[in-house]
């Protein structure tokens, strides 16, 4: 059984650490936390949904439709709504704000064009059959999830870490104005990272909702919850802190599920993130400095 | 473009709103219409069932009004979308109640937004029936609540029951949401029947709403080594904890509540909704001649299969109309809902959920009060796409 628990918190931490890498990424460089990045999953769920049974295009092909339609949102996000607000130089707070209402719009137009009941991506796209290895009761998809967000992280992080465009991003972490002055595209970067960020989640949608089969309207908010939580455990806009955060909370969950009682579970999951953010209140990677303007 | 043109178009589009609006005020004010309030979640969480709810009720009022109506008055539904929160059914219930006038009203669709709405209505004197609301205590509130929908603690002893006697259960282990009231008073239910069956129990699991993962928990109650696992939850979490638990290895029966009831099960769960026990006062395969009729009239009408909560609305309004037949209406709203109260208790209706008729329960002081439903459920367990009645 314990086996079978490490690998169930493996893959769920996965799946939290995948929505957060997107979340997390805007934070870092755009410096707000973006409270429709789980609208924005959700897009993407549909988007992929709909590009299977309305277009009948394979899986990969309705995840790059996914991709693409949650990145256009998150791009339109930008454009349309943080943009203003960072050309009038409001509060921090603001955007925040802003996001909260973007989000729910987001999820009433679709509750209003695909209606609220649960839907779910047709059966037989992914061997439902587990495989057995080693004992272990295991999923290709939860394979793929795992498998993913390593990935995934791990290109991100070489991303920022070694091309020219992360250095741009990075320097607009640190100060966008200086950022400016030294010459980087700060507009265009802040699309391209909105977009990036969006796709991501539209990605984690797809994955999530194959995994959950349960798409509805709604299904973003309680994964934002536990998003929120991950991003700030793993120290708010580090990669890596995302990704070692979303496995924290996957292990603590399904740990004290297994030790303590299912009763207690987020009591204990959400203690222990208590506990880690005293010792390090600014996270596990918190490396994040207060942003000068 | 200039700002005048929309203008003029706005001012059009706002008087000939006005028009429309009196004109409807002009109609409802004629005679021979008997105004009808329906209050359901059309939008948010519960939206599925809420439409389920509103389609059975239009349905119903259609066949009563192309049969020439209640004694040549035609039924006319208003209908409100309550969200399935609180505020807004207190919010709807006062609008149907005040400004619409309704002679009753259906509704709210939970048993949460029930028990803050249904009292408005109790005060307003103005019948409230609820179509769904199965959580104990709603027809305590007073003598203007009624029911048809059979609650949880009189369907699942039958369940629990039905299923250990056929499917040779000797021990369970319980999986329920705790964070809502629905899924948390199901657990209570549950709880109580094993208790008075003596039916052992290996180990009792939560979950929280929107949870993707269950395998924690499943992986824990596999490892308890049950004969079933009696599940407390809605749709959206049930079908995909169907699904990990076959994923899993667990193949034991499920023994499910009101929330498990549906056809949908089958396509959310596909491939695992095998062997889900359920009981309810309604099923696809009950092959009576009222429930025949309302599955074709149902499935023409809309192009898809009816589930419980249709049927249980569409047996309501047909409830109300055998009331409305005894009533004379007279025009003064207090006196004609006073007399729809007076007549609604004694209704014996045989409809698609099965004979059914009115039994009166206890405020919490012990006194009269509102009206549940007396009925027996039928059990049916899950086999390829169908409920499959079990004697």
């Amino acid at each position: 059984m314990l086996e079978q628990q490490l690998f169930n918190a493996l893959s769920l931490g996965c799946v939290y650490a995948l929505f957060a890498l997107g979340f997390t990424l805007v934070f870092g460089v755009l410096g707000v936390v973006n409270l429709s990045h789980g609208s924005v999953f959700m897009v993407g769920a549909y988007a992929a949904l709909e590009a299977i049974t309305q277009l009948q295009l394979p899986l990969w092909a309705a995840i790059g439709v996914a991709c693409v339609a949650s990145g256009l949102v998150g791009l339109l996000i930008d454009v349309l709504v943080l943009r203003t607000l960072r050309q009038r130089n409001v509060p921090h707070l603001i955007p925040m704000i802003a996001t909260i209402g973007l989000g729910i719009t987001i999820n009433s137009l679709t509750q209003g064009v695909f209606g609220a009941e649960n839907q779910r991506f047709p059966a037989g796209l992914l061997p439902q059959d587990p495989l057995q290895i080693f004992g272990l009761h295991v999923t290709e998809l939860e394979l793929g999830i795992i498998l993913l967000s390593f990935v995934l992280m791990t290109l991100l992080l070489l991303a920022l870490k070694k091309t020219q465009l992360g250095r741009a991003l990075r320097a607009i972490a640190e100060s966008p104005k200086a950022a400016r002055l030294l010459g980087i595209n700060v507009e265009g970067l802040f699309m391209l990272t909105s977009f990036a960020a969006a796709a991501l989640g539209g990605l984690a949608g797809v994955l999530i909702g194959l995994y959950s089969n349960a798409l509805f309207p709604l299904m973003g908010q309680p994964v934002m919850h536990k998003g929120i939580a991950v991003i700030i455990l793993g120290g708010m806009g580090d990669i890596r802190g995302a990704m070692l955060a979303g496995l924290f909370l996957g292990f603590a969950e399904v740990l004290s599920v297994a030790y303590i009682g299912s009763t207690m579970r987020d009591a204990v999951a959400f203690g222990l993130l208590f506990a880690v953010l005293l010792i390090r209140p600014k996270g596990l990677f918190g490396s994040v400095k207060e942003r000068k303007v | 473009m200039s700002i005048a043109p929309n203008r003029s178009v706005l001012a059009t589009s706002i008087a000939s709103a006005l028009a429309t609006t009196a004109l409807l005020g002009a109609f409802a004010a004629q005679a021979g219409e008997i105004k009808i309030g329906v209050a359901e979640a059309l939008s948010g969480g519960a939206a599925q069932y809420g439409n389920s709810i509103r389609n059975g009720f239009q349905l119903a009022a259609e066949e009563i009004n192309a049969a020439g109506g209640v004694n040549g008055d035609k039924l006319s539904l208003v209908v409100e979308d309550e969200q399935g929160k609180k505020e807004e059914a207190i919010n709807a219930f006062k609008k149907l109640l005040f400004q619409d006038k309704v002679v009753m009203l259906f509704g709210p669709t939970l048993s949460n937004s029930a028990q803050a709405a249904d009292p408005i209505a109790q005060a307003s004197k103005t019948v409230v029936f609820g179509t769904s609301n199965t959580a104990d205590g709603i027809t305590s509130i007073g003598n203007f609540v009624f029911r048809n929908s059979v609650t949880e603690a009189d369907v699942l002893p039958v369940t629990i029951r039905t299923a250990v006697k056929n499917a040779k259960i000797k021990k369970v282990a319980v999986l329920y949401g705790n964070d809502d009231v629905f899924t948390k008073s199901g657990y209570d239910n549950f709880k109580k029947a094993l208790d008075e069956q003596k039916l052992p129990v290996t180990t009792t699991e939560t979950f929280a709403k929107g949870d993707v993962d269950f395998k924690a928990q499943l992986t824990k109650i596999k490892a308890s080594n049950p004969d079933a696992v009696v599940l407390s939850a809605l749709l959206a979490e049930g079908a995909p904890i169907m699904v990990q638990a076959r994923q899993l290895g667990l193949n034991v029966p499920f023994i499910g509540g009101n929330g498990m009831n549906s056809v949908k099960v089958f396509d959310l769960a596909k491939g695992a909704s095998d062997n889900l026990w359920v009981g309810s006062p309604w099923s696809l395969q009950n092959h009576s001649k009222e429930n025949e009729s309302f599955v074709v009239a149902y499935t023409r009408k809309y192009k898809g299969a009816p589930d419980q909560f249709a049927a249980q609305a569409y047996d309501a309004l047909h409830i109300a109309a055998t009331a409305f037949k005894k009533v004379k209406f007279s025009g003064d709203l207090a006196k004609d809902r006073a007399a729809v109260r007076d007549a609604l208790p004694d209704v014996k209706w045989t409809g698609a959920t099965g004979a059914f008729s009115f039994r009166q329960t206890t405020d919490k002081a012990g006194a009269p009060a509102g009206y549940d439903a007396q009925q027996t459920p039928i059990v049916s367990v899950t086999k390829g796409v169908n409920y499959d009645i079990v004697k």
